[in-house]
């Protein structure tokens, strides 16, 4: 129940790019289509699930050990860019066929906030493993989702006469705005599950 | 090219925010009020003006192929420090710009200056270059956080203005910050054509 | 000055020193700001009771934990017992957590020893932004919602809800929960109180 419960949460009610304002350069920067905003969404999965699972181990076997918690930022940063070096090579080698959809997208990830933004996170919210890696994997479906619902809207924008003041960035934020509005729509719903689940 | 250049450069020709469209997370999520953009805006322009600095000193003594690796490490290093400094001193400030603080180093202003800048120039050229973009950085925050505290809480850095009736809610949360953003740009787009 | 080649000697040498210089500084700047941190997070929660407790010259003469079960679940609360100057009994400052609309509540609320409340201060928020601060000042003496002076041993609600409380425009359900914490703080420390005449101490770990 609890596991549902995060999940509900991070995709729908806390979602990381349209109420916690992480992962925004490639939602704006990768969002012009939606079969590219996929291939994003699944590589951000990958790499999120799997660098937390990293950044925990490494906070709670060396970092916390040997009291270095003031090296998290530093250490977090470089597990994340060695590890997705690492998937780049190792899917290479595995499966072109997965390094051909993904592979562009992997370097653009390290700079990706979201990916350190949530092994911050899970550390600061004192979850365990299982329950990190819930979070990562449904952050990261949440990430993909806003992605994917964004590159629709801006299909079709590509149809409509903006203003000309308003072309290019500014109408893209504009309706970014209006998304997240109808994201703010499932405000307290993670209240009430967790009622409803006799977690409060 | 000389100082003042630099300088102007960053504040208006190539500013991050509004022209180069750099560093977006931290623009929206800790504008809610002017001083905590201000607040993330200065904290932003003290990375960039220490990285600037020791990158353009080390560029010489750094390989080609293990720049990035080095370059990442020297950020993360301000960044840290100045987590501490600031849990130190301003631990209020700390406590609401929270996550914002650590993911400086993903910012893509300060690698980007690194890359595009740092390691071309001499040390003091990097030093304005930084300022230059730190200023515009934490200018174009303010403003944002202070359009939106108006709009939002009636207030700018705490001095109320307007009516509580007047309050619009909605631009100090998440999908005003889009909203804002988006209606700055397309006014410093228009200024900029005419 | 040339610029070194990418050769693998180079490259280690570059990385290790760079780890290792960062890594100095860094523990150099950590030894020398944990002092301030914990200082400050003492003066904070001082400065904190000492708000709470109506801002008069105050002692802490003792912070227990206490734990109790709410609503089926087991929740823990700090009590700091604060004498004034003279050294007499004021009553207790008590960190009281509660689930709000966006996640923990945490407050700290002032109590003199018949369970009056004296002030509250928020500790930690994840409400709505804006709706969160109007919080800090809306339950206040002045603020349109005053719990000052109230005593929750009949329990506090929002006028909505039959109580005697007004809520916060447009945000009812941090005002619930805030009530909620403020409630439950009254009875830890009432119960704690009870307690440690026959308990010399709570050590609920």
């Amino acid at each position: 129940m609890e596991y549902i419960l995060i999940f509900i949460s991070a995709i729908f009610v806390n979602n990381i790019v349209l109420s916690q304002f992480l992962g925004i350069c490639p939602f704006l920067g990768v969002s012009q289509k939606v079969t590219t905003s996929l291939g994003m969404g699944a590589a951000v999965a990958f790499v999120l699930t799997l660098a937390t699972i990293v950044t925990y181990l490494v906070q709670m076997f060396i970092l916390e050990p040997f009291g270095l918690q003031y090296l998290q930022t530093i250490a977090f940063i470089l597990v994340i860019a060695a590890l997705v070096q690492m998937v780049e090579i190792v899917l290479k080698k595995v499966s072109p066929a997965l390094y051909q959809a993904l592979g562009i997208f992997l370097p653009l990830i390290t700079t990706n906030c979201a990916v350190l933004g949530v092994a911050i996170l899970v550390i600061q919210k004192e979850f365990s493993l299982v329950q990190s890696v819930v979070y990562a994997f449904s952050t990261a479906i949440g990430f993909a989702l806003a992605l994917t619902v964004f590159a629709g809207l801006r299909e079709q924008l590509a149809f409509v006469n903006v203003p000309k003041g308003m072309r290019g960035m500014a109408i893209v934020l504009v309706t970014a705005g209006l998304l997240s509005l109808a994201f703010m729509g499932f405000s307290g719903v993670d209240g009430g599950l967790k009622i409803l689940f006799g977690l409060n | 090219m000389n100082y003042i250049k630099i300088l102007l450069n960053g504040i208006f020709k190539e500013n991050p925010t509004f022209v180069l469209l750099l560093g977006m997370c931290p623009t929206l999520a800790t504008t809610t009020s002017a001083i905590n953009g201000l607040s993330m805006g200065l904290a932003t322009m003290f990375v960039l003006i220490c990285s600037n600095l020791v990158i353009s000193l080390i560029k010489n003594l750094t390989p080609d192929m293990v720049r990035i690796p080095v370059f990442v490490v020297v950020i993360a290093s301000f960044v840290t420090i100045l987590q501490m400094i600031m849990q130190a001193f301003v631990p209020a400030i700390y406590a609401t710009l929270g996550l914002y603080i650590p993911l400086i180093v993903v910012n893509c202003i300060i690698l980007g200056r690194a890359e595009a800048f740092a390691c071309k120039n001499g040390p003091l050229q990097s030093i304005f270059d930084g300022i230059g973009m730190g200023l515009g950085f934490s200018l174009a925050l303010t403003l944002l956080g202070a359009v939106r505290e108006l709009l939002g809480a009636g207030s700018i850095f705490g001095i109320g203005l307007l009516p509580e009736t007047c309050n619009m809610l909605l631009f100090i949360l998440p999908p005003g910050a889009f909203i804002t953003l988006g209606y700055l740009i397309a006014i410093v787009n228009k200024f900029k054509k005419a | 000055m040339k610029k070194l080649e990418s050769s693998i000697t180079n490259m280690v040498i570059v990385l290790v020193g760079v780890a290792l210089i960062t890594g100095a500084i860094l523990a150099y700047v950590n030894h020398i700001t944990t002092g301030p941190i914990k200082e400050q997070a003492e003066k904070t929660l001082t400065d904190g009771i000492k708000k709470v407790m109506g801002g008069g010259e105050i002692t802490v003469t003792g912070s227990d934990p206490y734990s109790q079960t709410v609503d089926g679940k087991e929740l823990t609360y700090v009590i700091h017992k604060v004498n004034d100057a003279q050294g007499k009994d004021l009553g207790a400052a008590v960190e009281s957590t509660t689930v709000g609309f966006g996640g923990d509540l945490k407050v700290l609320v002032g109590f003199d020893s018949n369970g009056n409340i004296l002030g509250y201060t928020i500790l930690q928020t994840a409400e709505t932004p804006g709706l969160g601060a109007k919080a800090e000042t809306w339950f206040q003496k002045d603020g349109k919602g005053s719990i000052i002076g109230m005593n929750p041993s009949a329990e506090l609600k929002v006028s909505k809800d039959g109580g005697q409380v007004n809520a916060i425009t447009a945000s009812t359900i941090t005002s619930r929960a805030f009530l909620k914490a403020v409630n439950n703080a009254y009875s830890a420390y009432k119960k704690s109180s009870a307690g440690s005449q026959n308990v010399a101490s709570n050590d609920n770990k």
